[in-house]
């Protein structure tokens, strides 16, 4: 189980690579195992358009789940993974890489600082195994 | 105690592997003021008390086998081959469980797989699901299939008053608790030209029939146009028995088409258990409600068919769910898939064509009889509107007299059409029960 | 071994039917409004008939074996009631017919509508909703309507237990409230001090399912009615266990306010692969009312020499209708007959043979599998199907070796609040011998699992078809076949 120690994490299992003022998304291993073969994902936001924390940016489904995930911090969209809806099977093979979801402009770096780094996410993970 | 095998020292001896004195005690959680309530209620009788009992209930009723029926309105008197019956009664295929387990249920996941395709071929439409509870229900998941696709930023539905009064009914009692407005069906005679001014920015669905609640058949591609025009999808009701002989809804670039498939097999049974039929276009298949069966193979290579995109039902996604519905109605989408069988392209072609020149047959001759005048302007196809020279509810005893059921009063539903009568003919009215219809209408324009 | 496709069976020009010719003069076609080409098969009745009845032989129904489906209530489903449903007097009424041409109908469905009410406690009930689902919608569009009319358009929220059956928070979704999930305590009762902190003037309910889905009548209802009829909010019940209450307890007495029956469960009449079911609601009296309709009523009392006259009316402030037409009368008449022939002294013994045989298996299968909450259940109860010495091995492992035993498996991963969960309901039909043939299978399998783990993971072995590829359903999506000469029809 990969918990990469250059990117924050969120309860709800998403990850978010800081650069600047650009963050990207994605979903985690942990998250990826536990949904098991991922067969559809679908952005439901667009360029352009601002949200807030914890606002809805696209849906994943599995054979046996579905989730929704949700933006770490509020921005505005700047690009979506055109390639991932075609291929949902990169979020169980590569979900931090080729597996990313939505780019944004972090609106108030400010709120970064309520997510978990990946010391505290690998710990929360662990705890919700038993 | 019918159906319960114990014997005295079954129950005795499970008990006591329970741990427990009585069965009784088996309800200590109940609360004990409420527990064991006399219930006013006939006691039990035997299977032959029964059967003589439900006999008798049986014929306190007219029914359409021993009576000409000219009564449509959404439910119709069709023939049924024999065959269907005999299929439903497969022990195997009534008692079943839903297929959750399909190693144990590939006959109903084909048979559905196998509705879904001849509901698609023959609609035109990409996608079928395994069934809704009828047409009604059917209509009220396209409104919230039109929702969903707008993601909740449009808030009207455009529908035609030509859509059968209780379907239109069912969609505003679902859409009670959404911020919705339908409009559209205020007018009886509006027809598809006169919807057009309606749909605007704000147009989630246009909704029509066809053929419509009074006969009609209608070309939907101009109203499709203008739907698509404004980002609003088009949704069409369709009899399916009635697409034997007419061009596929599809042909007017609907987006859903939903219908009744009572009129496929399905007998009249005052009025339930029908089938509501739900095709889409492919790109609106995750927005689709109720259960898909899909094709896929085993672990020893062999095709087989399983549920599928159950992420998008109820028992995972809860209240994120694109609706609430659990159960299909699967035994009535098999009676369906058999009757399509062996029906057949050219049976299926001949019934629509037998219904509707002994609808025009009847149409014409009854137009003879003095006082009473076809209303409807349009092509029909097996039904007609007649405005009457007395109250429909007056014919009607009259026809009754005669054994004839007659047809819908419309001013029961549309008070601008009281006086009119709704008349259905199909396949299983022969030319002398026709004849004798008119006769018996000709005496009561007399009285 | 597959099956054909219909469309595989096809061969131009055969006739599966043979119907009349026109005895009318023709009618001149739709211009413009025919179709050409109408993709159906061509097949000849005696293959229909084969096709369809191989399909029937690669089925497990409860007529072939024991189906202890949890929740589901896999009951025997009795033969006359197939008979009785087909007799022409029913199935060939239609529903517009003249009410005083179908009062055979009406007083079946007015019978089953007052039967219900008695083994409910209730004032009053519709048989409209087609199915336990719509039944639920029409439960929670009764609160809301009720709500509003007292002038508490601010009671927006649905309390549900996280044990919930999942159409619980869908079908308040669809009524466009608000859903707030509680938890449940060790035992499995709604959290209590939960439910205390979430009582307030914005809840319009609490939905129920008693006994829940764990099987095991809450604890403490009459507190948990009386916290929510405090704060002015109902109580709504799923009624899907009610098998476990027939002659026992009143839903309606214990505090019920809106309630849902399943036909197809509790009154045997058949689940047809998925349906059609059929949900009537009971209400209490300040609920009769909301009510969906047309429901039957008497028009006319009748006295010795005549029986009343029954018709359909609308109640005054319904919420409209949830269908076309009445509902699904023909599960209506199977249902009647069947009330009809077990009588009060029947119905009790349903519910106490039902709950027998589910502690008689819960107490056999104790000592192998993981029972979480071990005390006396209802009328199913739920294991745990994996086992520490056999890591690895998962519920639905031990579901598909079932299968090579000749058992239908118990519901799988159902409630969510138990890992593994095999959810096990027997039902009163069920002798003891299948019981204890069962318990021999289970007790097997509890072995394999340790002993021989892959033949878990690969089963079934035994049936005509293996384990089939979900993920592969899901990806490539074939939900539709088209005839080959569909395309070639086309281009013409």
């Amino acid at each position: 189980m990969q918990f990469p120690k250059d990117l924050k994490y969120t309860k709800n299992d998403e990850w978010i690579r800081v650069e600047g003022d650009q963050g990207t998304i994605g979903i985690t291993d942990y998250a990826q195992d536990q949904l098991s073969d991922i067969v559809f994902v679908e952005m439901t936001v667009a360029p352009g358009e601002q949200a807030a924390k914890g606002a809805a940016c696209a849906t994943i489904e599995s054979v046996k789940a579905a989730a929704e995930v949700y933006l770490p911090v509020g921005g505005t969209v700047t690009r979506l993974n055109e390639d991932l809806p075609k291929n949902p099977e990169q979020v169980n093979r590569d979900p931090f890489g080729a597996a990313w979801m939505v780019q944004i402009k972090i609106a108030n770096p400010a709120e970064l600082k309520d997510l978990l780094d990946a010391a505290a996410y690998e710990v929360y993970c662990k705890e919700r195994a038993t | 105690m019918a159906y319960i095998p114990h014997t005295d020292d079954d129950r005795r001896e499970m008990l006591a592997a329970i741990g427990v004195g009585s069965l009784d005690d088996l309800y200590q959680a109940v609360p004990a003021e409420h527990r064991f309530p006399d219930l006013d209620l006939p006691e039990a009788i035997s299977e032959l008390e029964a059967a003589s009992e439900l006999q008798a209930l049986s014929e306190a009723n007219l029914d359409v086998r021993h009576n000409a029926c000219f009564l449509g309105a959404g439910a119709y008197h069709h023939f049924i081959p024999s065959v269907v019956d005999h299929i439903l009664r497969r022990n195997e295929f009534y008692t079943a469980y839903t297929p959750y387990q399909p190693e144990l249920s590939q006959g109903t996941l084909q048979a559905i797989f196998e509705y879904q395709s001849l509901i698609c071929n023959l609609t035109g439409m990409e996608v079928s699901n395994a069934s809704h509870y009828d047409g009604a229900t059917a209509l009220a998941e396209a409104v919230i299939l039109a929702l969903n696709q707008h993601r909740g930023k449009r808030h009207k539905i455009v529908l035609s008053p030509a859509v059968h009064p209780h379907y239109r009914q069912t969609v505003r009692t679902y859409m009670q608790g959404m911020d919705l407005k339908i409009v559209g069906d205020d007018d009886c005679c509006r027809g598809p030209e006169e919807l057009l001014p309606f749909i605007d920015a704000d147009t989630a669905m246009v909704a029509v029939q066809y053929p419509d609640f009074f006969g009609h058949i209608v070309d939907f591609r101009r109203l499709g146009e203008v739907a698509h025009a404004a980002g609003a999808l088009l949704c069409i009701v369709v009899n399916p028995l009635a697409l034997g002989l007419l061009r596929p809804p599809s042909d007017f670039d609907a987006d859903v088409v939903v219908g009744e498939g009572q009129p496929l097999g399905i007998p009249l049974s005052y009025g339930g258990p029908y089938l509501g039929t739900f095709t889409t276009k492919q790109d609106l298949v995750r927005k689709m409600a109720g259960r898909l069966v899909g094709e896929t193979v085993d672990s020893r290579g062999q095709r087989g068919y399983v549920l599928t995109l159950t992420p998008r039902e109820q028992h995972i996604r809860r209240e994120k769910a694109t609706s609430n519905i659990c159960t299909n109605v699967a035994l009535m989408a098999l009676a369906s898939a058999v009757y399509l069988s062996v029906m057949g392209r050219q049976g299926l072609r001949q019934v629509a064509e037998l219904c509707y020149h002994k609808a025009h047959y009847a149409a014409a001759e009854i137009g003879r009889v003095p006082g009473f005048r076809l209303w409807n302007e349009a092509e029909f196809f097996n039904e007609f509107v007649m405005a009457c020279p007395q109250p429909v509810a007056e014919i009607n005893e009259h026809l009754l007299e005669h054994e004839i059921i007659g047809g819908y009063d419309l001013g029961a539903e549309y008070p601008q059409l009281a006086g009119h009568m709704l008349i259905a003919v199909t396949e299983m009215n022969s030319r002398d029960e026709i004849d004798d219809f008119v006769a018996a209408l000709e005496e009561a324009a007399h009285d | 071994m597959t099956e054909a496709l219909i469309y595989d069976l096809s061969a131009p020009g055969r006739l599966g039917v043979s119907l009349p010719e026109p005895d009318v003069p023709l009618a001149p076609l739709p211009a413009g409004l025919t179709r050409d080409v109408l993709p159906l098969p061509e097949v000849s009745e005696i293959d229909v008939v084969r096709h369809f009845v191989r399909l029937s032989q690669l089925n497990y129904g409860i007529d072939t074996g024991f189906y202890p489906l949890g929740s589901c209530t896999m009951k025997y489903n009795p033969k006359i009631n197939e008979d009785v449903a087909r007799l022409s007097g029913f199935a060939h009424t239609h529903p517009l017919q003249d009410p005083t041409t179908v009062q055979g109908n009406l007083a079946l469905m007015y019978s089953v509508q007052e039967w219900l009410k008695e083994i409910g406690g209730f004032a009053g009930v519709s048989l409209q909703p087609a199915a336990g689902a719509q039944g639920e919608l029409t439960g929670i569009l009764i609160l809301r309507a009720y709500h509003r009319a007292q002038g508490d358009a601010e009671r927006t929220k649905i309390l549900i237990p996280d044990s919930a059956h999942g159409t619980n928070p869908a079908s308040t979704a669809m009524a466009g409230m608000q859903v707030v999930e509680l938890p449940s305590d060790s035992r499995g009762n709604i959290d209590l001090e939960s439910l205390r902190a979430a009582c307030d003037a914005t809840v319009a309910g609490l939905m129920l399912t008693n006994p829940n889905t764990l099987g095991l009548f809450e604890e403490h209802l009459l507190e948990v009615a009386r916290l929510v009829h405090e704060c002015g909010g109902l109580v709504y019940g799923d009624g899907a266990n009610m098998n476990a209450l027939l002659g026992i307890v009143r839903p309606g007495d214990i505090g019920f306010d809106v309630f849902h029956f399943n036909l197809h469960k509790t009154f045997s009449t058949p689940h047809g692969g998925g349906g059609p079911g059929s949900g009537p609601v009971g209400v209490v009296s300040h609920l009769v009312e909301f009510l969906p309709g047309p429901i039957v009523e008497i028009v006319e009392a009748g006295d010795d020499d005549e029986a009343p006259l029954y018709g359909l009316v609308m109640p005054a402030r319904s919420i409209g209708r949830v269908k076309a037409f009445y509902g699904h009368f023909g599960m209506h008449v199977r249902a009647f007959t069947y009330m009809r022939m077990q009588g009060k002294s029947g119905l009790r013994a349903i519910a106490d043979h039902a709950v027998l045989n589910a502690n008689y298996l819960r107490a056999r299968l104790r000592g192998t599998y993981h029972v979480p909450f071990d005390r006396i259940c209802m009328h199913e109860f739920v294991a745990e199907g994996k086992w520490d010495e056999a890591p690895g091995v998962h519920a639905l492992d031990v579901s598909k070796r079932l299968m090579d035993y000749g058992f239908h498996p118990p519901t799988n991963y159902f409630p969510l609040i138990v890992h593994e969960a095999l959810m096990i309901e027997p039902t009163e039909t069920e002798s003891r011998e299948t019981l204890d043939m069962f318990v021999k299978a289970m007790e097997t399998i509890a072995q394999e699992a340790r002993s021989d783990p892959d033949v878990l993971h690969t089963a079934p072995h035994n049936t005509p078809f293996g384990r089939l590829d979900e993920v592969r359903a899901a990806k490539e999506l074939v939900l539709c076949c088209r005839p080959a000469w569909l395309e070639g029809a086309k281009a013409e």
